[in-house]
């Protein structure tokens, strides 16, 4: 009995890795080093709901089959967000990093991983009441094609407008949040003068490379579906991608406590997740 | 001064509470002596905005040390993990914690399922895994994870819990080994890894 248990997890384990390198060979999508307990739940979900009887199977599917690829790229893709997620940290950014942020006569501000977008518009928002955003350029990335539609249009369903109000006037905002964007009968639009310091772009942290000198980077609850040798190489990637002295915010229930690169940051605000490259 | 371990019979113990939680949870949890052997981890729902408040009023009342659980931090022995507000909490085959958004799975997040079927892949036969009371299903799949990986299954008899739904529904969808009640279950577990 035991055995036979033990056996049919290696087996699937074996079927997922298979899967993985499959998926990364055929499409060039790398989940190779994420999360195996997260991956293993969010590819028996689509097995059982696509009534697939094992992971050989889906394996065999996916190669064979695009529109299943995307199906499934859309399963391993978390896009939980929200405008002015975690409010307090917001005002923190407001406060403390947006004037150390106006010593410079430039900025660029990378938000990576920025799914479908509240969290790059809630930055422009922020930077346009402190007077800096004209001096601003913010890249925003994803892996996810869906997601970054739907960032780029910068539509979302009205039945949100009550928690990202709430979120925006806890931030420490200033103005009167409606004046952000027109609404109809089921969604808010947010205005477009607040796209114009912002470049939407497709592009994938396990597999792209750096692409400018950033002031700041954000990539807030993307690292946790990593392992921790691809979270040490991101990790790896924000150090170059950071000016000396720049900053990193990550989600927070991320840390960089347990990686290597602990010690070229400084932890500026260790509660808020809000860490300084070293000079 | 400690003297070694015996060889424990199981790797860690996972319980799922919900409606009536705090109280359930102070009732087993000062039972465990500070060498508890292995890891606990709990999944407790409440609500998102919940602070560290909870983990920091039980460690107080506790011989073993009760933390939330951090990503990428690996599970000890003599420590009560509490899965941080918000976040699924899941195990990984080297014994370390993920943290995930994915969405609400019953309309919990953190899911006790998620956390029992994830350690019941990492612990198969070596998990104990306990339900206690609650006003909704959650757990009762996990728990039958664990029955099917040859793990140990435990729950709070329905007529002691303050809520009985999640007891009642784990007894229906898992071959149970033990129900107890509450004032039972903390001792059960310190007599399982006593010399």
């Amino acid at each position: 009995m035991i055995n036979e248990t033990d056996d049919s997890k290696e087996v699937e384990d074996l079927e997922i890795a298979l899967l993985l390198e499959g998926m990364f060979k055929r499409y060039g999508y790398d989940f190779r080093d994420y999360s195996l307990a997260h991956l293993r739940r969010r590819l028996r979900h689509r097995m059982e709901s696509s009534l697939l009887p094992d992971m050989g199977a889906m394996l065999h599917r996916v190669l064979h089959d695009r529109s299943f690829f995307e199906l499934l790229l859309r399963d391993l893709s978390i896009n939980v967000t929200e405008m002015f997620r975690d409010p307090d940290i917001y005002l923190r950014i407001r406060t403390e990093v947006v004037s150390r942020l106006k010593t410079y006569p430039f900025v660029k501000i990378w938000h990576a991983g920025c799914a479908t977008g509240e969290e790059v518009y809630s930055m422009a928002i922020l930077l346009h009441e402190e007077g800096l955003l004209e001096r601003c350029q913010i890249y925003a990335t994803d892996f996810n094609q869906i997601a970054l539609k739907k960032a780029k249009a910068g539509i979302y369903a009205l039945d949100h407008i009550r928690q990202f109000t709430a979120n925006y006037q806890k931030s420490g905002g200033r103005e009167s949040f409606s004046d952000y964007y027109t609404a109809d009968d089921h969604s808010v639009i947010l205005k477009n003068w607040l796209k114009k310091r912002i470049v939407f772009a497709d592009h994938n942290l396990v597999t792209d490379s750096v692409f400018s000198e950033m002031q700041l980077v954000v990539c807030r609850n993307v690292l946790i579906y990593f392992n921790r040798d691809l979270q040490n190489r991101i990790f790896q990637t924000f150090y170059e991608s950071l000016c000396p002295g720049g900053f990193l915010w990550l989600g927070s229930k991320e840390s960089l406590r347990l990686s290597p690169l602990d010690k070229h940051f400084d932890p500026l605000f260790p509660e808020e997740k809000i860490y300084k490259r070293e000079l | 001064m400690t003297r070694p371990a015996k060889r424990v019979p199981y790797d860690a113990v996972v319980i799922g509470v919900s409606a009536g939680g705090l109280h359930a949870l102070r009732v087993i949890l000062p039972r465990l002596p500070k060498n508890f052997p292995v890891p606990v981890v709990v999944v407790q729902h409440r609500g998102a905005e919940s602070d560290g408040f909870f983990a920091h009023y039980l460690d107080q009342r506790c011989l073993v040390q009760v933390k939330e659980a951090e990503e990428k931090e690996e599970a000890a022995p003599g420590t009560v993990y509490l899965a941080p507000a918000n976040y699924h909490l899941l195990l990984e085959d080297d014994r370390t914690f993920s943290l995930t958004l994915e969405s609400r799975v019953r309309f919990a997040r953190p899911s006790i399922d998620v956390l029992f079927e994830s350690a019941a892949d990492v612990y198969g036969a070596k998990l104990i895994g306990i339900i206690l009371t609650g006003a909704n299903d959650d757990g009762s799949r996990g728990l039958a994870a664990i029955k099917k990986r040859g793990g140990l299954a435990v729950v709070q008899s329905p007529a002691d819990a303050e809520v009985d739904t999640m007891p009642k529904a784990a007894l229906q969808a898992a071959k149970v080994d033990f129900v107890l009640p509450l004032a039972a279950i903390g001792q059960f577990l310190a007599n399982l890894y006593e010399e």
